[in-house]
């Protein structure tokens, strides 16, 4: 049976010590945050062996409300601080928390590479195409054209879309959501933390105060239904063409795939320096 | 000259426009971001002609600042705290290249713990990176400081990049009245880009950034980037003046508040001296012998003026809004240093305050003059203080109940 919101309010939530909560009403943060929870109890994983780390952003608060191990790290670094927790203790569940900003503009790079090593980590990536907690800048998810504080007349750069770079990078697991999709979601998450390998699960996420008053997309609610209108299944999106996709969001299991995971290629090496007679110490 | 209600961003913002920026490299972080808006606002709307990009981290964004300015371009950036920080590799790096440009650095204390709010340990954190530093105490000190910078930092005998720094929230997001200098003015004082200094182009190239190996040759650079900077000391004084006669506003180096017959002082830099400069007057007010000092730039430190304004007093209240951990306030040590040589000096007391935005109240400003005093007449130094009440400290332990940890106090 689905665990109640009043049950995870009680279980996961560090309701008497950090709350209130920092986000706007409506913001798509808190279905992420339900999402992860009702995956995190679909697992049944003992609290003391999930640890969630985030960046900075809006979306960076959200390790601060759970009662988790949990590390709220600097701006983009989110994938460095899992990575060390990874390799020390491999028996965790690391998770880490990032929005577009975090984990494409100053994280990019940490990203690719841990997609492209392919260490057994899960990563969220709240998508809602801008800098919420600054203020609204245009980030690299921001599409072309649209309005941002630093692109008033509508934005000259092109996009990147997240869950295809981490395809292309490499990673094991790529699926992508809209927070329209909660029950998806909360599924997508549990495969990816189920995965062995980098697991990276986009999320298609309103900030309908930064980003979609600026550009006329409503509120919530308003944005939310775009959402449901607009997604497509990884399985219908074969059968469309581009232009029949343009605008479209495609939402499922992008990738799923066994490859190499660095941290057992290491074990793999430790164990074969061993049994040649080196000496192992650490 | 008009009279407008202006944050320390928007004066900072202004200040860039007057001074004529052509290159704007970007990004956000509070509470710097007012600044890039202003001016993406302005460059948008067409009254500004300058390009501005917003690059993907500080680091390439003082990287992009940095190349702009070698090829000849007035170039401006912004930023804050773990901003500049992360920046911190470049900025080393451009002064080496020796290219004129000004950052606005809105301080804000470092993580961890995280905070948005004020504390100088960002700028000090970036002392020896080879950037002129000039510390603002008011919004209209923030204006005048962007266009005397750009003047500096062009100059042919520094060429080196000037970092204008104020506190983030106290001034960053503080209306007060500024008066705004004719363009027509700027202009007179701070002449378009010098043409006739080293830059690339296409029919002198050059190259910059060289590897050099052996210590020879990279002694001789470091030892001409650290002489160069010296001698902004020296330049600043000049420009000042001018800056005087055109708009009779002066920026001294090192700014006394009511020291002439001062006994006693208390030095610090930034916009809590505005509060320190009230201390001083209902301290005086009750009898005091006592002054402020409040060093404008920090870098070149100003080692002669400090030993003439500090020599006849007879002790100093230094106050840090800084923590080098493990040693102190950054002030005290290098004000110690500047002394040192000097035969009677003042007896000086090490105050670390206002960090992450925590006040200084008007009553331990008192007793940071009782401290001083006290130390004066018993010829001791007084142990390095934290500024933290009573009432702090057991808020800290309830909190900590709260969090169901133990506590140690400090
Ligand atoms: C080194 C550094 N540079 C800049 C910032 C300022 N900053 C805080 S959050 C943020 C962007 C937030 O956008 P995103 O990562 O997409 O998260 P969101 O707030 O939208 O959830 C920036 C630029 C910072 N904290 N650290
Ligand atoms: S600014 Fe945007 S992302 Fe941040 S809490 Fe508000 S709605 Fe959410």
């Amino acid at each position: 049976m689905r665990i109640s919101v009043e049950q995870i309010r009680r279980k996961y939530l560090r309701h008497d010590k950090k709350f209130p909560h920092v986000w706007c009403p409506g913001c798509g943060n808190g279905i992420v945050m339900g999402a992860l929870l009702r995956a995190i109890d679909g697992l049944s994983l003992p609290k003391d062996e999930v640890v969630l780390a985030s960046g900075i952003g809006c979306s960076g608060r959200m390790p601060t409300y759970l009662d988790f191990n949990t590390l709220h790290t600097t701006h983009g670094r989110a994938l460095t601080f899992a990575t060390g927790i990874k390799l020390a203790k491999p028996s965790l569940n690391v998770i880490a928390i990032m929005g577009d900003g975090d984990a494409s503009a100053i994280g990019g790079n940490h990203f690719i590479h841990a997609a492209r090593r392919n260490l057994n980590l899960t990563a969220i990536i709240i998508n809602n195409s801008i800098y919420g907690m600054t203020g609204g800048q245009y980030s690299p998810t921001t599409p072309f054209g649209s309005k941002s504080t630093t692109s008033v007349h509508g934005h000259i750069e092109q996009a990147f879309s997240i869950a295809e770079l981490a395809v292309t990078s490499g990673a094991g697991f790529v699926a992508r959501s809209t927070v329209y999709h909660a029950e998806l979601m909360a599924h997508l998450i549990e495969m990816a933390i189920e995965k062995v390998g980098f697991s990276v699960v986009e999320v298609i996420s309103n900030c309908h105060v930064q980003y979609g008053r600026r550009n006329q997309l409503g509120g919530a609610v308003e944005m939310l239904q775009s959402y449901k209108d607009n997604a497509v299944t990884v399985k219908r999106a074969t059968s469309l063409t581009e232009e029949e996709l343009e605008g479209k969001i495609t939402i499922g299991v992008l990738a799923d795939r066994e490859m190499p995971i660095s941290t057992e290629e290491y074990e793999k090496v430790r164990q074969r320096a061993k049994e040649r007679g080196g000496n192992v110490g650490c | 000259m008009t009279r407008e209600l202006l944050t320390g961003n928007g004066a900072a913002a202004l200040g860039a426009k007057l001074a004529g920026i052509e290159y704007l490299p970007a990004f956000p972080i509070t509470p710097q971001t007012e600044v890039i808006e202003t001016l993406s606002k302005w460059i948008e709307e067409g009254s500004m002609d300058c390009k501005m990009v917003t690059m993907e981290s500080e680091h390439s964004m003082v990287t992009a600042a940095g190349a702009a300015a070698a090829t000849g371009v007035r170039t401006f950036t912004a930023t804050s705290s773990q901003g500049l920080l992360y920046a911190a590799e470049m900025l080393h790096t451009v002064t080496g290249w020796r290219v004129p440009f000004v950052l606005v650095n809105v301080s804000r204390g470092l993580a961890s713990p995280i905070t948005l709010e004020p504390d100088h340990n960002d700028i000090m954190a970036l002392r020896d990176a080879g950037f002129v530093q000039i510390h603002c105490s008011t919004c209209q000190e923030v204006l005048d400081s962007m266009i005397l910078a750009y003047r500096l930092s062009e100059d042919a005998g520094v060429r080196l990049p000037v970092i204008v720094n104020y506190d983030g929230f106290y001034l960053s997001f503080t209306r007060e009245p500024v008066e705004v200098p004719n363009q027509e003015y700027v202009d007179r004082f701070l002449p378009p880009f010098p043409t006739n200094q080293p830059r690339f182009s296409a029919d002198h190239p050059m190259s910059q950034g060289v590897a050099v190996l052996g210590g020879s040759a990279y002694s001789y650079f470091k030892y001409q980037t650290h002489l160069a900077l010296l001698n902004a000391g020296l330049i600043y004084k000049q420009i000042t003046n001018e800056f005087q006669i055109l708009f009779s506003r002066s920026y001294d180096p090192v700014e006394l508040y009511k020291l002439k017959d001062a006994e006693y002082a208390f030095l610090m830099i930034g916009s809590f001296s505005c509060k320190g400069k009230e201390a001083v007057d209902q301290l005086r007010a009750a009898g005091w012998k006592i002054g402020l000092v409040r060093p404008r730039l920090t870098r070149p430190f100003p080692m002669d003026e400090l030993r003439k304004s500090l020599a006849p007093l007879k002790g100093v209240a230094v106050i840090d809004q800084n923590l080098s951990l493990g040693m102190g306030g950054v002030l005290h040590q290098e004000t110690a240093a500047a002394l040192y040589p000097l035969i009677t000096r003042p007896i000086l007391a090490a105050f670390v305050g206002g960090l992450g935005g925590r006040d200084i109240s008007a009553e331990e400003f008192y007793s940071m003059a009782e401290t001083i005093r006290e130390a004066v007449k018993t010829g001791e130094t007084p142990p390095q203080r934290l500024l933290y009440t009573e009432k702090e400290n057991t808020d800290m332990q309830q909190l900590q109940r709260i969090a169901g940890t133990h506590t140690t106090s400090p």
